[in-house]
């Protein structure tokens, strides 16, 4: 690794002071600084050596990873990554690049990756059914049909070796010694020698394998079958533990010549119908099927399907008023308790404000769960205790739900608007409250005309931050209400309190229709478009509200 | 059993990997000791389970199980030189990791889990059928039968858990047969001012609770799936819909809020176990789950037959727990031997009974279990189960059967027209 000699990338180099100062003081002051200035970047680049070099050290690890799991694509980038950051870190110049590399590394590892594998999902059939590749899907559909024939015997089972090729020794039930192998069809065996049990353990002319050896050959031995006779129907003999072997027999039977699956007691064809899975002609397929890219399908589908188009509309319209609402809601009580707070004649403001924290403290999800005891129409303590036993459904009346889950974020949300405007307010110029009143301004157009305006200059871009986090409150939703009460008009679990992102929840991972990782990621595309665009517009809009206020 | 095909990678990826390594590290091994004899073909080493990619087996398991897998564990060790790695997992992800993880290579080589993930487990393609042989008939039935799936056997049961009927005999000495005498026999105690309620179970304020009230149900002759020949659920026969089941819904009707009340939705497990530890009820349906802090309450327990509200059993759903293989182990021998000949131990079984208190599968566990009459009980009644339907199906089940039992027990709908209406959208759903 290149060591750089420079110490330009140290920092500036320290100023000479300027000043009356002996010609010989002034040369012993430099002398000084420069041997500071050398141990600095000494050890400067020392700290740089030893940082890459462990940076380097994972990234051989990780590549040597690669290479044993024959990654090679993810490699080659990894390697190139590798390479970058080195050049990066070791090049003179180049300030900027040596601050953003590591940010711009984890952005694009921990979140550009992530969308774009969305992405990538969302046209796909990925999901319950559609879960690998083809391959996969043969070799598994293969071997669940291979079924051990009706009321064949177990036998017991010894490995041996013969000039390299390995044979199954078997024991009927009966006593019966027989030997053979994938090549060499059973024959039986008379001079076997058995154990205690009555196992038939070693024939002369062969070695038999311990079980350490035949794990070592483990995958030779599983894929050893051997047919118990001409008559295919009584199946080829086959062992999964080198102890025991069974009668097997294929209810499938797959062609690669036609790339078909055909039953064989009904001689049903099972072809690729083009959608991931294997078909017959009436219709009926395969319970295992693969993944493929489908296009666009699954955004046409969350807009065209009945079951989900109509509930959507509605969920969507929901997720806004929701969002909006709360942030409304939250800045409009954390604003007044921050003001109400902020005066100077206030006793004990400091255990007023610790108390008003408290809900921000506790976990969104403990507090969902808790609210959901609170609120439960005949033992919660809402209805118990403040409202005498009255039986009122606040979570299970769509409308009441609604106002639940406000309201519980309203709880949840408010100590951090009351956060952050408090520090806005305390950050306000006293001297313009002040002159505003010396103007005759009343306490309400103080705040009118004043501080709301100066503070929005500062809270917008928290309010639209805000705005997005709830459009995706997934804590609240789910613990609350878990989305109900339930539409009526749809087949799917979709309720009244159902935002888009618990929807979303819903549809990958299968309440009640089987996973789909697909259609959740189209919809979770066309929430990022939503928020992007709303988020979008409105920091514009908070780009006015300053040039208004400079 | 893992059956490899022609079709398939032979040597899978991992394997020839992990062999690779091992072998350049045999070599520097046997560099350093020279004067090892070389060993026979016969009789293989460490050296050759590394060179088969096989020094190890990963098995998923939650935190609350892998104690009681250590001890067997340890014995596959000694005996064979094989290491079972059990990785802790959070119980609520591993089904959902599980078939993620499989398809990549990187999934474990086992999973302990309930025997109703089966069914996605093979429609993922991501497990592999055990074949028992004769070490099937020493497993309960129903067991077995759950493990079973089109005609396969697909896991290793471990445990049998089912619901039951707890009565506090503190409260009512004498146990009775039908739901009426049930209830009947309740509010005589509350009616004395003994208790609060005639009967709890527990429900779900927001989506009912079909599991628990199943029983009831199928005393009534109404049942989820038909069966095929094979005796495993169909799909295709959704037989919900049917007459017995609007009687059943019509008594839901009677037993919720518009009638006498014994049904309440608003009760929830956490409330009505609360209630039963309080002394509140006489009776309290549920599991076996609930039993230990019930005891250390100082309840005293009883426990009955599920009470029948029609002609028919009343069959509880059973779910049973067993040890999965993966479809694509690179390990599917030594895994395979670990299931099928240690798992099925009695040691095993008999530690994974102390460790979860679930009556064990296997027979001879669950008789020495069964000094425990409270065991004994629950397992004659699981007896007369019926698994849980794990075809993939069932999922699609769960959401609107129990909206609808909600709906009917608030009083709230037709059980004539809501009813069938109910399994006509599930079957749009499943296609049946």
């Amino acid at each position: 690794m290149r060591v750089p000699q420079s110490t330009n990338d140290a920092g500036p180099a320290p100023r000479v002071t300027n000043g009356p100062t002996s010609p010989n003081g002034r040369a012993t002051k430099n002398r000084a600084a420069n041997s500071r200035h050398g141990m600095e970047s000494l050890k400067s680049t020392m700290v740089k050596v030893v940082l890459l070099g462990l940076v380097d050290a994972f990234a051989v690890f990780v590549l040597i990873t690669l290479f044993l799991s024959q990654s090679w694509l993810i490699m080659v980038i990894a390697a190139a990554v590798t390479l970058l950051i080195n050049w990066i870190y070791l090049r003179k110049g180049g300030l900027p690049a040596k601050y953003l590399a590591p940010g711009v590394f984890f952005l694009v590892v921990f979140q550009v990756f992530v969308v774009l594998y969305s992405g990538y999902i969302a046209f796909t059939n990925y999901g319950d059914g559609h879960n690998s590749t083809k391959a996969d899907a043969i070799s598994a559909i293969q071997i669940t049909a291979q079924k051990r024939v009706p009321d064949s015997p177990s036998f017991k089972t010894s490995v041996l070796k013969q000039n390299d090729e390995l044979f199954l020794l078997f024991t009927n039930p009966d006593g019966t010694v027989s030997i053979g192998s994938t090549t060499k069809p059973l024959t039986a065996v008379t001079d076997a020698v058995l154990d205690g049990t009555g196992k038939a353990v070693s024939v002369p002319g062969y070695d038999t394998l311990n079980f350490a050896a035949i794990v070592a050959n483990q995958n030779d031995i599983l894929s050893i079958s051997v047919p118990v006779s001409e008559d295919a129907a009584q199946g080829s003999l086959r062992t999964a533990d080198g102890s025991t072997a069974y009668a097997f027999k294929p209810s499938m039977v797959y062609d690669a010549g036609t790339d078909t699956f055909t039953d064989v007691e009904t001689g049903t064809t099972y072809t690729d119908n083009g959608e991931g899975a294997f078909a017959s002609a009436d219709g009926e397929r395969l319970a295992t099927g693969w993944k493929i890219n489908v296009g666009f399908d699954n955004f046409v589908r969350a807009f065209t399907d009945p079951n989900l188009r109509a509930p959507l509309l509605n969920v969507i319209a929901w997720t806004f008023m929701f969002a909006i609402t709360s942030v409304i809601l939250t800045f409009g009580l954390g604003l007044f308790l921050a003001i109400t707070f902020n005066r100077d004649d206030l006793r004990g403001k400091k255990i007023y404000r610790v108390l008003m924290i408290l809900p921000y403290a506790f976990p969104a999800f403990l507090s969902g769960l808790v609210w959901s005891g609170i609120l439960n129409p005949q033992f919660g303590w809402l209805n118990q205790t403040l409202l005498g036993g009255a039986e009122i459904g606040w979570l299970t009346d769509p409308i009441l739900a609604k106002i639940s889950v406000l309201v519980v974020n309203l709880w949840l949300g408010f100590p951090y608007m009351f956060l952050v405007c408090t520090g806005a307010l305390q950050s306000l110029p006293a001297e313009l409250d002040e002159a505003a009143r010396m103007d005759g301004a009343g306490a309400w157009r103080v705040f009118r005309s004043i501080k709301l305006p100066l503070l929005l200059v500062s809270i917008a871009p928290l309010l639209i931050a805000s705005f997005a986090f709830n459009f995706n409150n997934f804590n609240v939703i789910y613990m609350l209400t878990g989305g109900g009460p339930r539409f009526e008009d749809t087949t799917r679990d979709i309720g009244s309190t159902d935002i888009l992102i618990t929807l979303v929840y819903k549809v990958a991972f299968g309440q009640g229709t089987g996973r789909d990782y697909g259609l959740a990621s189209a919809l979770a595309i066309v929430i990022f478009i939503i928020v992007a665009t709303v988020s979008a517009v409105s920091f514009k809009q908070t780009k006015a509200l300053e040039e208004v206020n400079r | 059993m893992k059956l490899p095909n022609t079709s398939a990678n032979p040597v899978s990826r991992r394997v020839f990997a992990v062999g690779a390594l091992s072998a350049v590290s045999a070599l520097a091994l046997s560099a350093c000791g020279g004067d090892t004899k070389t060993t026979s073909t016969a009789t293989a080493t460490a050296a050759d389970l590394a060179a088969g990619g096989a020094t190890t087996i990963t098995m998923w398991v939650d935190a609350e199980r892998s104690p009681a897998l250590k001890d067997i564990a340890a014995k596959f060790k000694a005996d064979t030189g094989i290491e079972v790695k059990l990785v802790i997992k959070d119980f609520a992800a591993v089904r959902d990791d599980f078939i993620t993880q499989v398809p990549t290579g990187k999934g474990p080589d086992l999973i302990v889990g309930p025997h109703d993930w089966v069914g996605k487990f093979v429609q993922n393609g991501v497990i592999a059928p055990v074949e028992l042989g004769d070490k099937s008939s020493a497993f309960s039935k129903t067991s077995i039968k759950a493990m079973t799936f089109n005609g396969s056997t697909y896991g290793v049961p471990y445990s049998v858990e089912n619901i039951a009927l707890l009565r506090n005999t503190a409260l009512l000495p004498a146990a009775v047969t039908t739901f009426d005498e049930v209830i009947a026999a309740g509010k005589g105690v509350v009616d004395s001012g003994k208790a609060k309620y005639a009967f709890l179970v527990g429900l779900d304020p927001k989506q009912g609770d079909p599991y628990h009230l199943y029983p009831l149900q199928t005393s009534m002759g109404s049942a989820v799936f038909g069966v095929d020949a094979d005796g495993g659920y169909d799909p295709k026969q959704l037989i919900l819909g049917e007459p017995a089941g609007v009687e059943f819904a019509k008594k839901l009707v009677e037993w919720g809020d518009s009638g006498s009340k014994v049904l309440n939705s608003n009760i929830t497990g956490d409330i009505a176990k609360e209630e039963f530890k309080n002394g509140k009820s006489p009776y309290f349906l549920t599991g076996p789950w609930n039993v230990p802090d019930l005891q250390k309450a100082g309840i005293k327990l009883a426990v009955d037959p599920l009470p029948t509200a029609g002609d028919k059993p009343a069959q509880p759903f059973v779910g049973v727990n067993g040890f999965f293989i993966s479809a694509k182990s690179a390990n599917a021998l030594a895994t395979t031997e670990f299931v099928t000949n240690y798992l099925t131990t009695e040691a095993a079984q008999d530690s994974m009974f102390t460790a979860g208190g679930r009556p064990p599968a296997l027979t001879a566990s669950f008789t020495k279990a069964s000094s425990d009459p409270i065991v004994a009980a629950f397992g004659k009644i699981g007896d007369n189960g019926v698994p849980m339907p794990a075809i993939p199906e069932m999922d699609a089940v769960w959401n609107d059967w129990g909206a609808t039992e909600l709906a009917l027990i608030k009083g709230k709908g037709d059980p004539a027209t809501d009813w069938p209406k109910m399994a006509a959208t599930i079957k749009s759903k499943i296609g049946a």
